[in-house]
């Protein structure tokens, strides 16, 4: 199963933090990808966090193309960042990989956060379909505030051939991924974290009910429930059309994706709402194991699990600085100065959810409600 | 001495044009009489021989010659008196001296017009082959990377709901101080949704049923939510139920039939005042797999003194209910306003959905329903449905499959994206074979919610003798020879009902494993694969096609 790890905090920090940690998990992923996603940039992009990045990787030809089509569509470049590459072995080099800050179209300036969020879905859609087919254009994310990596290799190696450790690329939200390859073809649309209109996550596990949740998914009439190269792209977009489209509070996902059963149900005092939700949205219900670690817009970082999971991910970590993670001795390595004792280790009815710069930690559990662990 | 013409029996028909020849063996039988008072067709019966015989009992020949007159027991060779071979003579045979053999060259479709009056029947389609549903299995089997559950220990949660859903959006939930709430005022009319198990009992009507085995399905189903807290439901089909029944909390776990002849409904509605609970759902029948574009016919036979009072009827007359709801003129008429009519006659409580007989034009009636939001489901019968009475060529001829069927509908659904809006439910041919948890799956994995069965709970409940070859299957003339469906006490009394309601829940149970042990090596426990057709692959590639799945060698 694919490693995880994950870390929210109120300073930037380097994304070597997690690949280190993904390298103590070393015997569960393969090595044959990492993804890593940044939010809230520091760094040399921080001064754009207002501005869409486009998160990708391009052949000549294709960087030629995608670059045409931008400016056609009114995007002005404003930054760029690109990995200083170093040779390593074992990792082929692709020509271009690219984190470019762009300007709204001119007519976009006085359009609705909506709107643009539209725009930019659309415009990274297009790219991806006109890339896909020769493999010129690979488009992760087009979003402010997010950078988005994918490569085939080992996490570590990668971290070194894009030269991360003395990057100046940081952030305050980032997840990594290290993948143990259970899709027949190394894609790397096929790799997590997943990303959709500000809404991010990662998983490991299988999701067997992804059939039924895709084409559910894929029917509610928005663009970007697409893709599917992954079971638990799934995940993502579930993340995204209950706490976006349907409006509920971040904690329903659990409810959403593991409904509870007739008696728990019973107990609680929204069991109406519950009743209906588990009724409307049985096509979201999830069979893992999976455990999901998430991220919303404004930055609340969230693990989640199902009954399935067995190992449960931990969560752990200080005031400021928490780590998640899918094995306990990546949190070692992201937050030594944790009380170990301490971790959070969500079980069947759990859904922990850390706050944005890390300031609080709170573990909501579908039976009895609320726990603050950390403020 | 007789006549030529009496000698080459012209115009007589020979066993071997009849699909069942009998073979009675004269040194077994005893002469007890069993098999000729059983035969529900007559078509045995007691007759005498003369047989002459020649010895010798010297060492030279010396012939002479004995004339006995012996009893024996005689096939007729008159159609209307054919041998069914449901075998009932076999079974009363104290020595074993009597069974009726299939007769692969039998004639029997050229001969059974008498009168001009085509062949009718009971049972179901004759057409022993493997249904589309026997070519499916579950493949994709969850290894290593997805461990596969324990059917025995982990917990899993078979149900499905009938009624309509509404989409996600449309609830009527606001959040307030981080909570989701109903909104107040009901600003949204939430239709009503039963959680049921996803294999019901289909519409069998009381009057097509005989009372000993009506009361023991609905014992079981009465046993299976009471005590194994299974909400097993049952269809009552036209005509009503017992008025006892209708007034109890068992109500409950029916779904009230109202078909084309609209019998029992006034005693319904002189019911709803006094009724302890609302009845599980209400089906309209426009149709049934079985007999596509027929109506009812309950034989005068049938109609007995309970019967006449349940259906608010005199007794001992035809009770024929047309083809279509001919009161209605229209597709608005007959679907909205009948609709709209019994939901509202429930107090909007109740869900209400059409069961139309398999058809190509079944995504017309789907997206009509669609578009009715009252509308909460759509049941749909394949051509492999069972009846108690219908003409041969309709059972064995008209009509469409059902695999095809549910799967159009539902891939149109799910276009759509509104495959949880309106429940399908799928019936016709379930269980053909005997393997009614892997048909059931696989249809829900095809798309259905629910999946429901009638023929098949007749042969496991009551040993019915009915099947593809034509055996039996006289249930259209009120002499079951099992007391299943007849009216006349004499054979009736010999189904106990205990045993039935018995049967139903050993059913049940097994089938609840069963499916367990389909549903955990495909990993799924949460919720029912409903359209999960990546786990499903046919033997036979055109099927694999047809049906959008994986086809497997
Ligand atoms: S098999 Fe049935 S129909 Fe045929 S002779 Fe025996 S009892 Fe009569
Ligand atoms: S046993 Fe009864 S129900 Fe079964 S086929 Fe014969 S007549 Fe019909």
């Amino acid at each position: 199963m694919c490693r995880l790890a994950a870390i929210t905090s109120n300073e930037y920090l380097n994304p070597m933090e997690c690949i280190g940690a993904l390298e103590t998990m070393h015997e569960g992923h393969d090595g044959s990808g990492m993804g890593l996603i940044l939010k809230n940039l520091g760094g040399e992009l921080a001064e754009f966090f207002d501005y869409p990045v486009l998160s990708g990787i391009c052949s000549k030809d294709g960087l030629y193309t995608l670059e045409e089509y931008l400016f056609h569509a009114g995007f002005r470049l404003k930054h760029q960042w690109r990995p200083a590459l170093k040779p390593v072995k074992g990792i082929k080099r692709r020509d271009h990989y690219f984190a470019k800050v762009y300007d709204y179209p001119e007519e976009y300036e006085d359009r609705s956060q909506e709107e643009k969020e539209e725009l930019l879905l659309q415009t990274r859609l297009t790219l991806r379909r006109m890339g896909e087919e020769n493999g010129s254009i690979t488009v992760f994310s087009f979003y402010p505030d997010i950078v988005t990596i994918k490569e085939v290799g080992d996490p570590l190696q990668l971290g070194e051939f894009f030269g991360l450790t003395d990057s100046r690329l940081k952030a305050k939200i980032i997840f990594a991924q290290g993948r143990q390859n259970t899709n027949y073809d190394i894609n790397l649309y096929a790799c997590h974290p997943f990303f959709v209109q500000g809404f991010g996550s990662m998983t490991n596990g299988e999701n067997t009910a992804f059939v039924p949740i895709r084409e559910f998914l894929a029917s509610r009439g928005f663009a970007g429930y697409s893709g599917y190269d992954s079971d638990s792209e799934v995940f993502t977009h579930i993340l995204h059309y209950a706490v976006k489209k349907l409006g509920y509070p971040l904690h329903y996902y659990k409810d959403v994706i593991t409904p509870l059963g007739e008696d728990d149900l019973a107990r609680r005092e929204d069991s109406e709402v519950l009743s209906l939700m588990r009724v409307a949205l049985r096509p979201l219900c999830i069979d893992g194991p999976n455990v999901i670690i998430g991220f919303t817009p404004d930055g609340s970082c969230f693990m989640v699990h199902d009954a399935k999971k067995l190992r449960p991910g931990v969560v752990g970590g200080v005031r400021g600085r928490v780590g998640l993670v899918s094995e306990e001795c990546g949190l070692e390595s992201m937050v030594p100065e944790r009380e170990s004792a301490k971790g959070i280790f969500p079980m069947k009815y759990d859904m922990v959810i850390v706050s944005p710069g890390a300031q609080e930690v709170r573990v909501w559990n579908q039976l009895y409600g609320w726990t603050t662990i950390m403020n | 001495m007789e006549s030529a013409v009496r000698l080459d029996h012209n115009h007589e028909l020979t066993v071997k044009d009849l699909p069942y020849i009998v073979t009675w063996r004269e040194d077994r039988c005893k002469r007890c009489g069993r098999c000729t008072a059983v035969c529900p067709m007559h078509a045995i019966e007691p007759s005498v021989m003369v047989r002459r015989e020649i010895s010798s009992e010297d060492a030279s020949p010396s012939p002479k010659v004995t004339r006995k007159t012996v009893v024996v027991v005689r096939q007729t060779t008159d159609i209307e008196r054919y041998c069914t071979g449901c075998g009932s003579c076999t079974l009363v045979c104290p020595n074993d001296a009597i069974e009726p053999v299939f007769n692969p060259q039998h004639k029997f479709l050229f001969h059974k017009n008498p009168g001009g009056h085509p062949y009718r029947r009971g049972g179901r389609r004759n057409d022993p082959r493997e249904s589309t549903l026997d070519h499916l299995k579950f493949t994709r089997i969850s290894m290593l990377t997805d461990p596969a559950l324990d059917a025995g220990r982990h917990e899993f949660r078979i149900r499905t709901y009938l009624g309509r859903i509404l989409p996600p959006e449309e609830m009527p939930f606001r959040v307030k101080e981080g909570k989701l709430e109903l909104m107040s005022g009901n600003s949204r009319f939430v239709p009503p949704v039963r959680e049921i198990y996803p294999v019901m009992i289909g519409s069998m009507s009381v009057g097509a049923l005989s009372p000993t085995m009506w009361e023991g399905l609905a014992m079981g189903v009465a046993y299976l939510n009471e005590v194994d807290r299974m909400p097993v439901v049952m269809a009552s089909g036209e005509g009503g139920i017992p008025p006892r029944l209708l007034k109890s909390r068992f109500i409950k776990y029916f779904i009230l039939q109202i078909a084309s002849g609209y019998f029992g409904w006034d005693e319904i509605i002189r019911a709803i005042p006094d009724m302890a609970d609302d009845p599980c759902a209400i089906e309209i029948k426009y149709g049934q797999g079985a007999k596509p574009g027929d109506g009812g016919l309950l034989m005068a036979e049938k109609v007995t003194k309970l019967i006449s009072e349940i259906r608010g009827v005199p007794q001992g007359v035809d009770l024929p209910s047309p083809p279509t709801h001919q009161t209605k003129y229209s597709i608005e008429e007959s679907v909205a306003k009948m609709i709209q009519a019994m939901s509202m006659a429930f107090g909007f409580r109740v869900p209400v959905f059409p069961k139309i007989s398999g058809t190509r034009t079944a995504r017309a009636v789907l997206n009509n329903l669609l578009r009715n939001p009252y509308a909460g489901g759509l049941s749909i019968d394949g051509e492999e449905g069972g009846t108690g009475a219908a003409y041969n060529v309709s059972l064995d001829k008209m009509g469409h499959p059902i695999a095809s069927n549910i799967r159009d509908c539902y891939l149109d659904l799910a276009r759509q994206g509104r495959q949880n809006e309106l429940p399908l439910i799928a019936a016709g041919g379930v269980g053909k074979k005997g393997g009614l948890a892997a048909n059931a799956a696989a249809l829900i994995m095809l798309g259905a919610s629910a999946v429901s069965v009638g023929k098949y709970m007749m042969q496991a409940a009551a040993g019915c003798f009915g099947d593809e070859m034509n055996r039996c299957n006289v249930c259209n003339i009120g002499k079951c020879p099992r007391g299943i469906t007849t009216q006349d006490p004499r054979l009736y009394r010999r189904l106990d009902p205990e045993k039935v309601a018995e049967r139903v829940v050993e059913v049940f149970r097994a089938l609840d494993v069963e499916l367990k042990k389909i549903f955990a090596p495909l990993g799924r426990s949460t919720e029912l694969p409903i359209g999960m057709s990546d786990a499903l692959c046919a033997d036979d590639a055109d099927i694999a096609q047809r049906l959008q799945i994986g086809y497997v060698c």
